[in-house]
């Protein structure tokens, strides 16, 4: 019969390994085949022998979660295992009988250093089977990885965060959805995404894994046909997806929506929007100058990402006006431009403000367009106190903006003011609307001090209704 | 430990994982040839020689030389190239 072996694993910084110095002494003496390593500090235990597991292969190779951990090997079979200090356990699987006898019967241990953050997802990817499926590109050791990503044509322009191994898993940790789940084909080139793919992208965006859940939701609303993510790809317009997320995962991941919700400086609105054009870019194929040919673009096509305001019970969500049950999380995907600032700081009363801000939404696309395309009001918090204080909601401001907005064709017909842009001349007679009934969000927004809204033009696709609208989907975790 | 020099792959994997070359052009004609010396000894009768050749069949040519063969090319150089000639031969003859 085989004689027992024994590996035991320690941590300096583990006030129980530190309260147990005696007993791992007493070890040392006592059991011949014995190997101890330590994970952090080379110098414990190095009287008693210990080897300095510093790359956490051994931790990692024998599953430690907690140290102290003392393992048996019985020939190849693991015997026994005994984690913290529970002091009728260690005499058992040592066969000591008084072993540390002057010690508390009990102590906790402490987590093994390979589950500290991080940790593990890299230990799996140089020790382990990472199981990732994707193409390894292999690149000199001498190479800048951010250059080699350049290089390679996988970066929007900006610098991208090198998709290694540990990344990805740690990625992956974000979502239950298994690596290999495809969620969709991405156009241009109608390619398989899935989950991991969708990981790689989020990992070079910046996302954290937390994120993963409204990335993927994005790319979903993408992938839905009615969002037409080709056509706006390859249009000459300016528009690109925005993302709106709303419910308790806006406030989980600390998106913002308050001070600057439109500008720089959060990094999930800004990571995750980003992520979304990246997937499109390198999934999908769709490149500026080849399948995108936007004849100006806007910078909102690096990223455009942002959360509703919903600190006030009064408001209702976008995303449970478009039909998503109260207190989920959603993502609301909507084609359209850059920001078109809205300054008003004199209207006091909700009847004014309505036709102020319809004057300034009838030059969406161009001020004799109409039913061409959608649009986003992005209402500031003191421009919603007006309505507020004036007991409208969001229903209420919605009705009142579209029946301000219904205008006289004549005065929007081609060649109508010596503008040759305009609506059909058959129409001069109509009261004609500036949106389709279904063609304007409100969304709340933005720092408390301020008179000022935004507007997002939406694509000119929309007015093609039925073939093209905004998504909006759930999240799943 | 942080290894970077293995990188996933974000794209549909539809092209090579290797990057493609530049096809050559089919032809010279039209095309104005950067002849670069590097610096090294004797790099000058090289460029000299192709520079002959090119002459002879009537392909435009522009000559530039590297300050020392020891180092890469200055970044004003090469974009001086890429500015002035869409075809290069760095030459090296020892």
């Amino acid at each position: 019969m085989d004689s027992a072996r024994f590996a035991l694993f320690v941590k300096q910084d583990c006030q129980t390994c530190t309260l147990l110095v005696p007993v791992f002494e007493r070890l040392r003496e006592s059991l011949p085949d014995l190997a101890i390593y330590v994970q952090d500090d080379p110098r414990f235990l190095s009287s008693a022998g210990a080897a300095y597991d510093k790359t956490l292969e051994k931790s990692f190779r024998a599953d430690i979660e907690i140290t102290p951990t003392l393992i048996r090997m019985t020939g190849q079979s693991e015997t026994g295992r005994v984690c913290g200090w529970v002091r009728d356990e260690w005499r058992n699987i040592t066969g000591i009988a008084k072993l540390g006898q002057d010690l508390p019967a009990y102590s906790p241990g402490c987590g093994s250093k390979t589950r500290q953050p991080g940790v593990w997802e890299r230990l799996v990817a140089q020790f382990g089977d990472s199981q990732l499926k994707s193409r390894p590109i292999q690149i000199d050791e001498w190479d800048d990885p951010i250059e080699a990503c350049f290089d390679r044509g996988w970066s929007d322009g900006l610098p991208v965060v090198p998709p290694t191994d540990e990344r990805i898993l740690r990625m992956l940790s974000g979502t239950n959805r298994r690596p290999d789940e495809t969620i969709g084909l991405v156009p241009p080139d109608l390619a398989e995404c899935t989950v991991e793919k969708v990981a790689i992208n989020a990992v070079m965006a910046g996302c954290k894994p937390e994120y993963m859940p409204v990335v993927l939701a994005a790319l979903e609303a993408a992938l839905d046909p009615l969002f037409t993510m080709h056509g706006l790809l390859c249009t000459t317009c300016f528009s690109g997806p925005i993302v709106i997320v709303n419910g308790p995962i806006s406030r989980a991941i600390n998106m913002n929506w308050g001070i600057n919700a439109l500008g720089q400086g959060n990094r999930a609105n800004a990571t995750i929007g980003r992520a979304l054009q990246l997937i499109i870019r390198n999934v999908g194929g769709g490149r500026p100058g080849e399948i995108d040919r936007a004849t100006l673009g806007q910078p909102g096509k690096y990223t455009f990402c942002f959360a509703e305001d919903e600190t006030d019970p009064a408001w209702e969500p976008l995303s449970v006006s478009r039909g998503i049950p109260s207190g989920r999380s959603a993502v609301t995907l909507f084609q359209g431009d850059g920001i078109q600032g809205f300054v008003d700081q004199k209207s006091r009363a909700p009847e004014e403000l309505t036709r102020s801000l319809a004057m300034a939404l009838t030059a969406v696309s161009h001020p004799k367009q109409a039913q061409t395309a959608n649009a986003i009001l992005i209402l500031s918090p003191e421009h919603y106190s007006i309505f507020r204080d004036a007991g409208w909601d969001r229903t209420r401001i919605t009705k009142e903006l579209h029946a301000a907005l219904l205008r006289p064709g004549r005065d929007l017909i081609v060649g109508a003011h010596g503008v040759g842009e305009g609506i059909p001349a058959s129409r001069a007679e109509e009261m004609v609307p500036k949106f389709w009934d279904d063609g304007l969000l409100i969304v709340r927004a933005g720092g408390s001090a301020g008179m000022f809204s935004a507007i997002c033009a939406g694509w000119t696709g929309g007015r093609a209704r039925g073939q093209t609208k905004p998504i909006t989907k759930e999240l799943r975790l | 430990m942080n290894n970077e020099s293995i990188l996933r792959d974000p794209t549909a994997e539809t092209s090579p994982a290797l990057r493609a070359r530049l096809q050559p052009p089919a032809s010279l004609n039209g095309l104005t040839v950067a002849l670069l010396d590097i610096g090294k000894a004797r790099g000058d009768e090289y460029v000299d020689r192709l520079q002959e050749l090119l002459s002879a069949r009537g392909i435009s040519w522009r000559r530039y030389k590297k300050p020392t063969n020891t180092r890469t090319a200055p970044v004003e150089l090469l974009q001086q190239i890429a500015r002035e000639c869409q075809v290069a031969v760095i030459a090296l003859s020892d």
